[in-house]
């Protein structure tokens, strides 16, 4: 078992004729993730990588029977492909695209209210990856496998290393998840965790917070109201200076949260083992 | 990209708020002139950070000649670590009371949020943690914005029922910067009402999301330049890369943010003290690397440099041949330490062994030994 994806759920990739989403099709295919097809507007009608491309989502998952996207197309065009994917009863969309404006992704959020089966991963993340048995992103298979431990993130690169790490020692993961850097997103640490408590293979759980925000605050109360996962937290960017402040408004709707000292505060009182570096969270997980 | 209070009013004013008459004076003489011309000015310092009144970067002139003086001890001056370019200087105004007004991005709420208060003005963070529920809020619907009755509201909650009608209007008009510009912060604090009763942006925030910068060029190129910003960061930015000075000795490279910031963390607990934060961002590409280390080696105050580099899918041995010559380019000198992890990591390291690199096995190895080898450790 896992979350979200599995061996059997059917892919399509948004953006399959582009550079990178091209590069990733194949990469998930070569892992045996289910890729059914692709969009790339004008090019409806030809094949790439062995599958068809079609125009619109729509139609591809018309054709296909598709229940998740990964979207790799650019900035300017990725709010309305997370959109268009949602529309067309795609239940899992992945938005890897860094660089989204956050008044687009704000939209976004407000549209997908009226579009509840549609769960969004991302953007600016990793995506997703089942251990030998499918990815949607861009997650190393070669660093992951199979196993009991959940892992969810903000980082791309930290999520790697912990993956590599947790490898190494002989630890596998049952899903690991990057939920994306932006401020605007998709699920969160709290709807993850939430995902994993439910998931009888998954035994253990690593999260992997950042400053910022209070997603990880919000995933620390879940936790704290008692959970059957063995738990370990870490928090990037405790050193990292205050940002240069302009307004009062920023400060007036977070207070205090957001900073690392809270939100380790937050998961400590939760009962939850904090590493201090990511060498730690082996130890602390065994 | 944070605008300049000038340049923000000059937007407020472009969406038909009220703005003081005002000059931009580079020089002394140009404050000067500014009042003679305006009768009594504020001589305004104009960087991008709040806390500039209790810095001694606002001004009060009642004659020329103390604008002239005024401006002399403000241009230049050091405000958060921002040299002042130039002062704004605008008509006083007769206050009669001031009102908070602020529209920001509520990461929580994943939405855009519109605070409205009586108690305006520097205090405003005091009251929001004493009495917040003297701050009205209203989240607008983000695809038609706010509606009449949702701002009546909004008003009459904040307790200026008095002046409804234009509060309301000015608040439509100020909302305009979400849609059209992209604002990720607008506020108006304090939002002047004089003595006659006009309603007036005593100040403005202006802050524009850098991600839809690409849709918004008339902006970045009527005020993208006028800054003097650090100049490391202005070179980094010329060659594509996200870069934060941080005033101490330790370069730092790493792809990815995470891992960047990691690493920072690590040096700092190993007693180091970080030059700077420099994301390369995926893959560790020959190119992107040297123009890294190149542009950390421009800080004089660097007495040696550690990188992170998660391989993934890019293979260890390649970076680490990219690295050598980078370095080998740039004539590198000083300390390097480097932390290779992921496909062909061993190979990698042993080609860094043989080119007088340090290799790293963990990151928090690397972090002790480029502290160690740089000689500094603060010992506190």
């Amino acid at each position: 078992m896992s979350i979200l994806l599995d061996g059997s759920t059917r892919v399509i990739v948004q953006g399959i004729t582009g550079r990178e989403g091209s590069f990733h099709a194949e990469q998930m295919q070569s892992m045996g993730t289910k890729v059914v097809g692709g969009t790339s507007p004008g090019k409806g009608g030809t094949e790439h990588l062995g599958v068809p491309v079609f125009n619109t989502v729509a139609d591809a998952v018309k054709a296909t029977g598709a229940t998740a996207s990964g979207i790799f197309v650019p900035p300017p065009f990725a709010a309305d492909a997370i959109m268009e994917a949602a529309a067309a009863g795609i239940t899992l969309v992945v938005c890897i695209t860094e660089g989204i404006p956050i008044q687009d992704m704000i939209r976004v959020k407000d549209y997908l209210r009226g579009h509840p089966q549609a769960r969004l991963i991302g953007p600016n993340c990793p995506g997703l990856i089942t251990p030998g048995a499918a990815k949607i992103g861009i997650i190393p298979q070669n660093i992951t496998r199979s196993g009991h431990v959940g892992l969810v993130s903000r980082s791309g690169t930290l999520t790697y290393e912990v993956a590599t790490a947790l490898t190494a020692a002989g630890l596998g993961q049952s899903t690991i998840v990057g939920i994306g850097g932006d401020p605007v997103l998709g699920l969160t640490f709290r709807d993850v965790v939430e995902m994993f408590e439910k998931d009888a293979e998954t035994t253990h759980l690593v999260v992997i917070g950042e400053i910022g925000g209070s997603d990880e605050e919000h995933a620390a109360e879940v936790l704290g109201r008692g959970t059957r996962l063995k738990t370990v937290a870490f928090i990037s960017g405790r050193t990292a200076p205050e940002g240069k402040r302009m307004g009062h408004a920023g400060a007036i709707i977070s207070g205090n949260r957001g900073t690392a000292k809270s939100k380790e505060e937050a998961f400590r009182k939760a009962g939850v083992a904090v590493a201090e570096t990511t060498d730690e969270i082996v130890g602390l997980l065994r | 990209m944070k605008l300049l209070e000038y340049q923000a009013k000059e937007v407020l004013a472009s969406l038909g708020i009220a703005i003081p008459p005002g000059r931009v004076a580079h020089t002394p003489d140009e404050a000067a002139a500014a009042c003679r011309e305006l009768g009594p000015v504020a001589v305004k310092a104009q960087v991008p950070v709040g806390g500039r009144g209790k810095a001694g970067g606002i001004k009060l002139a009642r004659t020329p000649d103390e604008a002239r003086a005024a401006a002399a001890q403000i241009i230049g001056m050091d405000i958060k670590g921002f040299k002042v370019p130039l002062v704004y200087c605008e008509a006083a105004l007769d206050i009669q009371r001031e009102i908070y007004l602020g529209f920001t991005v509520d990461r929580d709420a994943r939405a855009n949020i519109l605070m409205l208060s009586a108690k305006g003005g520097m205090e405003i963070e005091q009251v929001a943690e004493e009495s917040p529920e003297s701050i009205a809020r209203l989240y607008p619907n983000p695809w038609r914005g706010p509606l009449d009755f949702e701002l009546a509201q909004l008003v009459y909650d904040a307790g200026l029922g008095e002046l409804a009608r234009p509060i309301a209007a000015l608040i439509k008009k100020l909302y305009r910067a979400i849609p059209d510009l992209d604002a990720v912060t607008a506020e108006i604090n304090p939002l002047v009402v004089t003595s006659s009763g006009e309603v007036i942006a005593g100040d403005a925030k202006l802050e524009v999301d850098e991600n839809a910068m690409w849709r918004h060029k008339d902006l970045e190129a009527a005020y993208g330049s006028v800054l003097e910003g650090d100049p490391y960061e202005v070179e980094a930015k010329k060659r594509g890369l996200t870069y934060v000075s941080l005033g101490g000795d330790i370069g730092i490279i790493g792809n990815g943010a995470g891992l960047c910031m990691g690493t920072l963390d690590l040096v700092q607990r190993a007693g180091g003290r970080p030059a700077n934060f420099c994301d390369i961002g995926g893959g560790a590409k020959a190119e992107v690397v040297e123009n890294a280390l190149a542009v950390i080696l421009m800080n004089p105050a660097v007495k040696g440099v550690v990188m992170n580099v998660f391989g993934g899918i890019t293979r260890g041995d390649e970076v680490a041949k990219g690295l050598v010559a980078a370095r080998d380019n740039l004539k590198m000198k000083l300390p390097l330490v480097v932390r290779l992890s992921g496909t062909r990591a061993e190979e990698g390291r042993e080609i860094l062994k043989q080119h007088g690199i340090e290799p790293g096995v963990s990151a928090w190895e690397a972090a002790q030994k480029i502290v160690e080898l740089t000689g500094a450790k603060t010992h506190s």
